[in-house]
């Protein structure tokens, strides 16, 4: 028997396994629909605005952001939680315990992780696509650009994930990844235009994932016309697609050395003494 | 699979462990035959998690050969880790899987190098036929650990660890616990190695004791030799005219064969204490903490011979 395909298959079950089980937990499900209904709810009324005379009203030019941002904070979240918890709880211990463990566990999380995002991505557009006028999805040219853009924001964010998951080792620090991405919807022109922030915010902002993913999304679900309200007046497809494959390969080529790193130094004691540290301050 | 036939499963020799500039294990040695149950006993913080992490593969080691079922821990492969099963102190992982998925998945792990337990037969064995459906975070601290074990065998390992598997327990699942490892043993010659610093759990499921102190085993054998070795007195009690009578004697043998050579049939009740093991491994690591290594060496060399 082939071991390293049977561990890719045995943590493709584990994936299964871990989509079922985050989609059928009320904790899990509601990180999702908690904040995503309330920003679901503010682009309604932001429907009433409109930015400079575009076409398209303000809510509706900012729920494809949001499908975006949802994918980039759902990816790096994701992981990051998952890889911190699961060392608290040993369960990572328990991976490396076991024949093949290691790789099992890590490629049962990607997928999960991407599988629950794929699905929660669907979950908005069904939600987003008859609420919001002004979006275009009849063309299969789009639904092309939507998928690209989605696996391309996996791609990118799942090893980011691993890669910030594998440098931070309590769950207390999740503030650490969490607050920092906050700050950068707030420059990615998630919730209003890119082009409203001052040009050196623009630039930090353009020097991330998150506002790629969100310029991916209104390319694919707004119409043409809304280029114009965009840095520079286009969609800009293929730099969009060329600065998240470099997210992607930087993370990638950190991820596998930073996950290794942090397989060995887990022990029983670690665990433990994670556990205590934890307690000590709760 | 590298592991000779015969050798022995675990095979330490001078392990040294040092934490900055704290030596926890100076120059340990010992040897573990296939079969059997060992246990590591020891007061907390003598350095038995230390040892079992660096035999488990866990945690690298600052010197000293060590071999387990015939490979260094620090080099080995998932063919070898199959091989072993795993139970830690403290596991709450995976609490959201149901008990008979996760029996099923992990099986699958050890697919390509042995035949695992199919879950049905090992939740039967572990005794959690009923608790299959049930979430692994519902389980409680008894049920919990005893799912530990199943998946610690659920590979059928020749070699188990556990490491100080009941502390917590209320005495009720301390003894269904025990009874599941003298069921284990009784299976197919796992070998097992367990830490506890509890010496009446020591003395009730293994047939050899290594006391670990001071970063040294310092003493090693079966629990009677060691009760033997460390009890020196021993106290006989008996009825004579309707009274309770006690004494104490260096020879007991000696001491009830005179009583009853002159008692004229007047004893009755007669008994012979040895000062329990207990008494004697608090005293050993009481002398050993208090700086009296070799003392507390020399009571058990008697045992070790």
């Amino acid at each position: 028997m082939n071991t390293t395909a049977h561990e890719y298959r045995t943590g493709w079950k584990r994936a299964l396994i871990e989509t079922r089980i985050s989609l059928t937990s009320p904790g899990d499900l509601m990180g999702f629909i908690l904040p995503t209904g309330i920003a679901v709810v503010v682009l309604l009324f932001m429907q009433n605005a409109d930015f400079e005379g575009a076409p398209v009203s303000l809510g509706s030019m900012n729920m494809p952001s949001l499908i975006g941002m949802n994918i980039v904070f759902g990816g790096i979240t994701g992981m990051v939680g998952i890889l911190a918890m699961d060392r608290t709880n040993g369960t990572l211990l328990r991976a490396k315990s076991m024949p093949g463990g290691m790789t099992g566990y890590l490629v049962g999380h990607l997928v999960s992780t991407a599988m629950f995002i794929a699905v929660t991505v669907i979950v908005l557009l069904a939600v987003g696509l008859p609420l919001f006028d002004g979006l275009e999805f009849g063309t299969p040219d789009r639904w092309l650009m939507f998928l690209a853009v989605l696996a391309m924001g996996i791609v990118a964010a799942l090893p980011m994930g691993a890669v910030l998951g594998a440098l931070l080792d309590n769950p207390r620090n999740m503030g650490l990844v969490i607050f920092p991405i906050m700050g950068l919807i707030a420059v990615s022109g998630i919730f209003y235009p890119i082009t409203a922030l001052p040009t050196w915010l623009q630039w930090i902002g353009q020097a991330f994932p998150m506002y790629w993913m969100g310029l991916g999304m209104r390319h694919a679900l707004l119409p043409d016309a809304m280029a114009a309200v965009e840095i520079g007046g286009e969609w800009r497809t293929l730099t969009m697609f060329a600065v998240l494959a470099l997210w992607a390969v930087v993370s990638m080529a950190l991820a596998p050395r930073l996950l290794r790193r942090m397989s060995r130094r887990e022990s029983g004691s670690a665990v433990a003494a994670r556990r205590a540290d934890m307690q000590r301050d709760w | 699979m590298g592991h000779p036939p015969g050798g022995p499963a675990i095979a330490v020799s001078d392990l040294r462990m040092r934490y900055g500039d704290k030596d926890v294990l100076k120059g340990l040695d010992l040897e573990i035959e296939a079969g059997g149950v060992t246990a590591l006993l020891g007061p907390n913080g003598a350095g038995k998690t230390t040892t079992i992490e660096i035999l488990e593969g866990f945690r690298g080691r600052s010197g000293g050969e060590v071999s387990v079922l015939g490979t260094d821990p620090a080099h080995g492969k998932e063919a070898w880790r199959a091989r072993l099963g795993v139970v830690l102190q403290e596991w709450r992982d995976n609490g959201k899987w149901k008990v008979r998925d996760i029996v099923t998945h992990f099986a699958e792990y050890y697919r390509p190098y042995a035949e695992p337990y199919g879950p049905d037969e090992l939740l039967e064995l572990v005794g959690l036929a009923e608790q299959s459906g049930q979430r692994v975070r519902t389980l409680s601290g008894g049920q919990r650990r005893r799912l530990d074990v199943a998946l610690g065998i659920i590979g059928k390992p020749e070699l188990l660890f556990l490491d100080e598997p009941t502390t917590g327990f209320d005495p009720h699942a301390r003894r269904e616990f025990h009874e599941l490892i003298h069921r284990l043993t009784d299976l197919d010659g796992t070998t097992i190695l367990l830490t506890t610093h509890d010496l009446d759990e020591a003395e009730k499921l293994a047939e050899r004791i290594l006391i670990l102190a001071g970063g040294r085993i310092i003493a090693d054998g079966s629990p009677d030799q060691l009760a033997r070795a460390a009890s020196t007195t021993a106290e006989v009690k008996w009825i004579q005219d309707g009274a309770l009578q006690v004494h104490a004697t260096d020879d007991a043998t000696d001491f009830v064969r005179k009583l009853l050579a002159t008692d004229d049939g007047a004893v009755s009740d007669l008994e012979v204490h040895r000062a329990s093991l207990e008494d004697a491994y608090l005293g050993l690591v009481a002398r050993f903490e208090s700086g009296d290594a070799e003392t507390a060496v020399d009571t058990f060399k008697e045992a070790t011979r």
